[in-house]
């Protein structure tokens, strides 16, 4: 177990390095600078500004010194808001983002499993449609259109729940923003819940199982359930990478004050230092979740840690 | 191909049972079989009928409403629905009707769409190929440095690539292209794997001909069926990209609109004049949805083993 951990963990440097380097250059390659405003600064300030961000060195320095200031977990300055650092932005917007996106995740694993659950017992049944044909449209219908109808229908008309905000944090205002970022999700993996169980439960173990008397329910919740979720748990690697990036957009949606809506604004006002830094921060948290997605999948499955 | 025709008819004669069901002398191809498969299949020739309307009505219906996207009705602004009018869409706040934008935002979603699915696909099964006819050392290079792009979320890349192309949206789409072509490379690679083993391949080689060449002569036309069936499923993801930014503020700049910008215009008029979502709304998930059903429709009829 500890070298595949260790393994693993080395595979990750490869893909982070690579994702910095390419972020970095992708960037210095944009036309126009930070510091070009509608009218245009004095040369003189324009020079200090960049002395001062050490803009005039070869770009192959910049991007090695901003390797060495990574290295110490510094981020680097916002060219736009100066007062605050790329790090000290992260560190406000995270915790919404962190309570939206992990609400999310959960919702998504427990919806969908048993929502998955509910199909494969009753497959082909009218409620087994049902729940595909919902599942169909979360699939297919973006969140961006999702979220404005249910604040119209929950929000406006009928009154029940706020528009956007987060207020005091509460389930009120959580309710709508965590549903729509984790819809698609309940979707894909109650479908793959579905057609794994459906699987497991044709298996001879289960038949055994059955055939020994063992009543229904603890057929499926003891014997057929922890085999069946093996693709659930591959697919939830993935699946905290598109909540993060998910997020950005049901943020702004419902007006959340998390990273994304901060990396938003820092792309709209081309505020190269606070995008570099966001999007290597949400490239590393991503590499993370999925390690850790990978370590407990090795941990469940012991196939896994051979290869 | 004809010059055989009449030789594979005489050995039909002498060594088949008649088929009746095909037209004799024409060859009975995997394509043709296809074909035969997804015109029984009801859902899937609804959803091509659903598209093909749609897209026809982007390309000609602008010629045929009275308004045009961008010129004001000063009569009618925030005007609902109504035929009397003839805004059958009703306007917006500046009075353009919505019916013209809608068609207008269509035919540029559906462009950007093509633009970047081209490229994906050429990029795709060059690269799949390349690697998987080369196999060895470059191939596992080629296909690690895919791992560690997949690893990647492509949204991030794509608002990087954002901030880099500024307001030109096609060369922007080309560049969403670029990062599309992930699973077309790997999907295309394990068929050449097989293919390059086949005995047309070795034929050619022994023939003369140079690797590049019979790569695309040879390996390529014969990656038909997965690559259109990729290709289906890459438009629709390529649309949602494109309303994800337009949404954000990225994308579609004015007086030029898209389905994404009708969206997020219409997201703030909501409460007011509910039709501004709702019209551009449905259209994109009528959109989707046929898409969704011609992606699989397409992928039973080439791939009946999956069914």
């Amino acid at each position: 177990m500890l070298s595949f951990v260790l393994k693993r963990l080395a595979s990750t440097i490869p893909v982070l390095l690579i994702a910095i380097t390419a972020c970095f250059f992708i960037l210095r390659l944009a036309p126009g600078g930070p510091f070009d405003q509608e009218r245009a600064l004095p040369p003189e300030v324009l020079a200090n500004l960049r002395a001062y961000y050490h803009l005039d060195d070869p770009l192959i320095v910049q991007y090695l010194r901003y390797l060495g200031r990574l290295a110490e977990l510094d981020l680097g300055p916002s060219f736009v808001t100066k007062d605050f650092t790329v790090a000290r932005q992260i560190g406000i917007g995270l915790p919404y983002t962190l309570i939206l996106g992990g609400s999310a995740f959960l919702l998504a694993i427990f919806g969908g499993v048993v929502a998955g659950i509910y199909g494969a017992l009753y497959h082909n049944r009218a409620g087994d449609w049902a729940i595909a044909a919902v599942a169909m449209t979360g699939l297919v219908v973006p969140n961006f259109l999702v979220a404005p109808i249910l604040q119209l229908v929950f929000g406006v008309r009928l009154a029940w729940l706020p528009v956007g905000g987060w207020g005091d944090g509460s389930l009120r205002f959580l309710l709508l923003p965590v549903t729509v970022l984790a819809l698609p999700h309940i979707a894909r993996i109650s479908r793959l819940m579905r057609g794994s169980l459906i699987e497991t439960m044709n298996s001879n173990f289960i038949k055994t199982a059955t055939a020994k008397g063992i009543g229904r329910r603890r057929v499926v919740l003891k014997h057929a359930l922890r085999p069946a979720l093996t693709p659930v748990v591959s697919y939830l690697g993935p699946a905290a990478g598109y909540l993060l990036t998910g997020s950005i957009v049901v943020e702004q949606i419902f007006g959340i004050p998390g990273i994304g809506r901060y990396f938003v604004n820092a792309a709209l006002n081309r505020d190269y230092g606070m995008v570099l830094g966001t999007v290597i921060f949400y490239m590393g948290l991503i590499v993370l979740l999925n390690l850790l997605v990978d370590l407990a999948y090795a941990w469940l499955d012991p196939k896994v840690r051979q290869r | 191909m004809t010059l055989y025709a009449g030789k594979r008819e005489a050995l039909e004669d002498a060594f088949l049972d008649r088929d009746d069901e095909m037209p004799r002398g024409k060859p009975r191809s995997v394509t043709r079989d296809a074909l035969r498969r997804l015109r029984a299949n009801k859902a899937a020739m609804t959803a091509i009928v659903v598209f093909a309307i749609i897209v026809i009505a982007a390309l000609i219906g602008p010629y045929l409403v009275p308004y045009d996207y961008e010129t004001p009705d000063w009569e009618a602004f925030t005007a609902p629905p109504s035929i009397e009018s003839g805004h059958y869409f009703g306007t917006d706040q500046n009075g353009r009707d919505l019916l013209a934008r809608t068609l207008y935002g269509t035919r540029v979603s559906l462009l950007v769409a093509v633009i970047a699915t081209t490229v994906s696909v050429v990029v795709g099964v060059l690269y799949g190929a390349v690697s998987g006819f080369a196999g060895g050392r470059i191939d596992s290079a080629m296909m690690r440095f895919v791992d560690v792009m997949y690893a990647l979320p492509y949204i991030l890349f794509v608002i990087l690539l954002m901030v880099m192309f500024g307001r030109d949206v096609f060369l922007l789409f080309a560049a969403i292209g670029l990062l599309e072509w992930l699973t077309m490379a790997r999907i295309v690679r394990g068929q050449t794997l097989s293919l390059k083993e086949r005995e047309f391949v070795e034929a050619a080689r022994a023939a003369g001909v140079s690797s590049f060449p019979i790569i695309l002569r040879h390996i390529v036309p014969n990656l038909l069926g997965p690559v259109v069936i990729y290709a289906s499923l890459t438009v629709p993801e390529i649309v949602i990209t494109e309303s994800f930014l337009s949404y954000l503020g990225f994308g579609v700049q004015e007086p030029l609109t898209s389905l994404g910008t009708l969206i997020s215009e219409g997201t703030d008029a909501l409460g007011a004049a509910d039709w501004l979502l709702l019209f551009p709304g449905g259209v994109l998930v009528t959109m989707l949805l046929s898409l969704a059903f011609i992606g699989d429709g397409l992928r039973d009829a080439f791939d009946p083993k999956d069914r």
